[in-house]
């Protein structure tokens, strides 16, 4: 044979490669959850077929807000300032409603110095995808307790946490996040179907995702290890996104499955394991949110959705050019406007 | 009623024939809450109509009623529109404070007060014209709950006539300010300046010396406060994304801000704003919604005071680092955070000039009227888009809640220019882009927006620790070559920024520097300098920072430079010496005042002469 035949590249609907969803080479530990992550990101935006240079990524300070320069290098990136990434992000979705958002933060980020900006991006409903890394740790500093650190758990040093965690997962679906979900770092399947239901989603999406630190936190005590969670992670449901160019029909018994409807007419699908978890019920999820510490289980899986909820944007009732480019004439009214407001104080 | 007392003229100062004829300052004491605002627009409009130039003060508490609180009418037909210690004329409203401001009175002076005040007792060498306000206001306000506020008009009637403010241009002023949408409630108020007027014109026999009297200063003028100027800029620069937290002396304007955008920014077609505002949750998020809607390419702005501008010092060196437009107006008062939120200072223009951590320096514009609130905040954002920067107004609370006579605004004469952004043609000419190399030898990069519907149009956002095409580096050149860049970017804003106001007297041996509202202290100090003591000066306001070539020829060419500042610390003479050669900086000396009032010009001759030896 003197001729040979390249394999055809394998392309998703917009006609690009996984290639073109790859970030740089990571700087992370090997073996860390945040790794996993940004692999699950790459896969779910090319296999949603998302234009990359339509995303927009932001991050705040830590072990975890460095990981957007791992993936999707063909989207604009914002490693900010700590804890404050949601409002860079609220203001990048301000100027420009077409982006697509993804912010990338941590536990400390997160549920300590960005507390505040956390709850009203929740009140707010910006519409973005907002991860939690959560390790229950400070990798950066060497491994202090963060504020998602669980009651009891231990540090490598042998320091007890005995201060009670915050829930991020509780306060956003209080406050108004408007698709709240839990996953574990090691669990691809569901991963991968709560994040594309998060790109389909039209509002805030919050993923808290238990994503061990291998350094700091991955021993005997530490509740956010590899071990624990494969031990304690009770999913509520089996997960199946369903595209909207998909319509597959699945023979599933009655009762056993419920459906979230996202915007874009995709839907997720929630197969029942053990009990019926109801997720448009907010005082139910607080409740098993709740339970689930009390017993010492990590309930993972959609804990709550609202996918028909206006977001900000929509509130604001934006015209539907993105602001940053609009151009003088829509943005400078013309002379006599000026004219007839000086008349007017005079 | 039964008796109406005048006490007799006794002070030395009175000559009956010498009238002081549009030169006078009016004080009008009275109660927080009391809804004197009115009243006191309308007199200020009506002098403003009849062709006199003024000024308007208020001094007031921070508080929501109840303290005291102070207005105070300049008029001057030279036109000087700065404070004036000496209170010439005073309408005593507030029990409280009623002894004291009558004791802080000029000799000759007049004062109009609530006759169960009894006045009159407290000095022998004034004019007192006691009032019956309670007496005067329930016959025209049968409405028990309206008196408070209506027997402010009262007032307004008294003082029209011993003042001789014609009664037409009052009316026309009361009108103005009520609109055509509350004639009733014009109509009550109405009545009660004729009642004060009447009742003035009846038993009040004029025996100060100050006057009122048509004249033509006044032609085409508008009045307007700072900071609805400073939001008329924003709103003619097109800004689209505005962000923000309540605090005094700010808030106004962006409430007048938000007034604005919802008449003449909504969409004919679709009804839809091309504006979006966010009330933040604390200056924090105020600034970084700015940023972040600066990096994604909106022409964004938030405003703030003092301890607003402490909170933005973190994402303000991001801001510089990272290279992210959005304008920042500051509108100064007196610090900190627990202190005297009312009171007027230049307090923030050292640690603005330098805000955050690391090696930074920010533009700072210096306004000193509406006008440049005006043009130097729609000028500001297209600094900050050329530039690729934070950039600050610093206006100060005397210039943005005080309502000011003004030139009519112009209409901005040069397209919206949004700096050195490549777009998605550009990136197919070009290939690829370094967005943070200094392809013009101006130290500004090239940026593109996220959403540019290119492959190549992506680059990665950070502080400092990057290279000149965005990529991470913590190696020792990427970062030396960066900032040294950053500092020939801010080198070139140095010819950018507007020059600064000079005027030079080939006489004088000495310099009167000053920025913002210290100008019209300075510049009346002048005169008194030249006109009492035959001391010619230069003189140079300080339109931005950093500062031109035009500062450096000027101290040159004086033996002795004064810098006037609104601080204790004489921040702005501080900020000069940081950069000038050791010869310059030996001519320096500092004028401060820093007591929470506007400046005044015998507060700027008393330091200079004392300074000279002249005292």
């Amino acid at each position: 044979m003197s001729t040979t035949t390249a394999q055809p590249r394998k392309t998703n609907r917009i006609g690009l490669d996984v290639v073109s969803y790859k970030g740089n080479k990571s700087t992370l530990c090997a073996g860390c959850g945040h790794n996993s992550i940004s692999e699950r990101i790459i896969e779910c935006f090319y296999e949603m077929g998302v234009e990359p240079w339509r995303v927009a990524k932001f991050s705040g300070i830590g072990c975890s807000s460095k990981s957007p320069a791992y993936f999707l290098n063909l989207a604009h990136g914002f490693n900010s300032v700590h804890g404050r990434a949601p409002s860079v992000a609220t203001g990048a979705m301000l100027a420009n409603k077409n982006l697509i958002g993804i912010t990338v933060s941590g536990d400390g980020d997160t549920a300590s110095i960005g507390l505040g900006q956390f709850m009203h991006m929740l009140r707010r409903n910006v519409p973005q995808i907002y991860i939690i890394e959560n390790n229950g740790v400070y990798g950066l500093t060497k491994g202090q307790f963060s504020a998602t650190a669980d009651y009891g758990a231990k540090l490598k040093t042998g320091v007890m946490n005995d201060l009670n965690p915050i829930d991020c997962c509780v306060e956003a679906i209080h406050l108004g996040a408007t698709l709240v979900a839990r996953s574990f770092s090691g669990d691809k399947r569901q991963l991968q179907a709560i994040l594309k239901a998060a790109i389909a989603h039209h509002g805030l999406a919050i993923i808290d995702v238990i994503s061990p630190c291998v350094t700091f936190n991955d021993h005997e005590g530490s509740t956010k290890s590899y071990s624990y969670m494969k031990e304690h992670d009770e999913p509520l449901h089996e997960l199946d996104f369903v595209p909207a160019m998909e319509d597959i029909s699945v023979e599933i018994a009655e009762g056993e499955v419920r459906e979230i409807a996202l915007y874009d007419g995709s839907k997720l699908r929630l197969k029942k394991l053990g009990r019926d978890y109801d997720p448009s019920d907010k005082l139910n999820a607080i409740t098993a949110l709740h339970e689930a510490e009390k017993s010492g289980h990590v309930l993972t899986g959609v804990l709550y959705a609202d996918p028909a909820r206006h977001h900000f944007i929509d509130l604001l009732n934006l015209v539907d050019e993105p602001l940053a480019t609009l151009p003088e004439s829509r943005t400078r009214p013309p002379r006599a406007v000026l004219d007839q407001l000086m008349e007017e104080l005079r | 009623m039964s008796t109406i007392e005048v006490s007799p003229a006794v002070s030395g100062v009175q000559h009956p024939g010498q009238r002081v004829v549009n030169d006078f300052t009016l004080q009008v004491a009275t109660v927080n809450g009391s809804g004197s605002q009115t009243a006191n627009t309308v007199l200020m409009r009506a002098l403003v109509q009849m062709g006199i130039p003024v000024s308007g003060k208020n001094l007031f508490p921070s508080n929501i009623a109840g303290l005291p609180t102070w207005f105070t009418i300049r008029a001057s037909s030279k036109g000087y529109i700065g404070r004036k210690k000496e209170v010439n004329f005073l309408v005593a409203m507030n029990p409280e404070t009623a002894q004291e401001d009558v004791r802080k009175l000029e000799p000759g002076a007049a004062a109009v007060y609530d006759e169960p005040l009894k006045l009159d007792a407290v000095r022998g060498d004034l004019h007192f014209y006691p009032v019956p306000f309670d007496k005067l206001v329930a016959p025209v306000c049968p409405e028990a709950r309206l008196r408070k506020l209506v027997r402010n008009m009262i007032y307004v009637g008294v003082i029209a006539n011993l003042l001789g403010i014609e009664m037409d241009e009052v009316r026309k002023a009361l009108l103005k300010q009520f609109g055509a949408r509350k004639a009733k409630a014009a109509e009550l108020n109405w009545n009660a300046v004729v009642a004060g007027c009447d009742f003035a014109a009846q038993n009040l026999p004029k025996a100060d010396r100050f006057l009122a009297q048509r004249m033509n200063a006044t032609e085409g003028k508008i009045i307007i406060d700072g900071n609805a100027a400073a939001a008329l800029g924003a709103l003619f620069a097109g800004v689209t994304v505005v962000t923000w937290y309540p605090i005094t002396p700010s808030s106004s304007l962006v409430e007048s801000l938000i007034g604005y955008l919802k008449r003449f920014r909504i969409d004919p077609d679709t009804g839809k704003a091309t504006f979006a505002v966010v009330q933040a949750e604390d200056e924090l998020a105020s600034i970084g919604m700015a940023l972040g809607a600066g990096w994604a390419g909106a022409r964004s702005m938030t405003a703030t005071s003092g301890p607003g501008i402490s909170l933005m010092a973190e994402f303000t060196g991001l801001g510089y680092y990272a290279e992210l437009p959005a304008v920042i107006v500051d509108v100064q008062r007196v610090g900190p955070s627990t202190g005297l939120p009312t009171r007027t200072m230049q307090g923030d223009i050292l640690s603005t000039a330098l805000l955050s951590h690391g090696d930074t320096a920010h533009p700072l514009y210096f306004p000193s009227s509406p006008r440049e609130c005006f043009t130097m905040t729609a000028d500001a954002f297209e600094l900050a888009e050329e530039f690729q920067t934070p950039v600050f107004v610093m206006s100060d609370l005397d210039l943005g809640m005080n309502n000011w006579m003004s030139d009519p605004f112009r209409y901005p004469e040069t397209p919206i220019g949004r700096g050195k952004v490549l777009d998605a043609e550009d990136l197919n000419r070009l290939g690829s882009f370094a967005r943070y190399r200094d392809v013009d030898g101006d130290g500004v990069g090239y940026r593109t927006l996220p959403g540019t519907n290119h492959p190549a149009a992506a680059y990665f956002t950070r502080g400092s620790g990057h290279n000149d095409r965005a990529g991470y580096s913590e190696r020792e050149d990427d970062y030396m070559n960066n900032v040294d860049r950053l500092a020939r970017k801010f080198e070139t804003m140095r010819g950018r920024v507007p020059a600064p106001h000079t005027e030079i007297s080939e006489r004088a041996h000495i310099g009167l520097i000053c920025a913002g509202t210290s100008r019209y202290a300075v510049e009346e100090a002048r005169d008194l300098l030249r006109e009492e003591h035959n001391i010619e000066t230069s003189y140079l306001r300080l339109k931005a920072y950093p500062f031109g070539p035009e500062l450096i020829d000027f101290l040159r060419r004086h033996e002795r430079v004064y810098v006037i500042d609104q601080n204790r610390d004489g921040q702005l003479v501080l900020l000069m010496r940081l950069e000038l050669e050791p010869e310059l900086i030996a001519k320096l000396r500092s004028v401060r005042y820093y007591g929470g009032l506007p400046l005044d010009a015998r507060s700027v001759t008393t330091e200079i002469l004392g300074q000279e030896g002249l005292a």
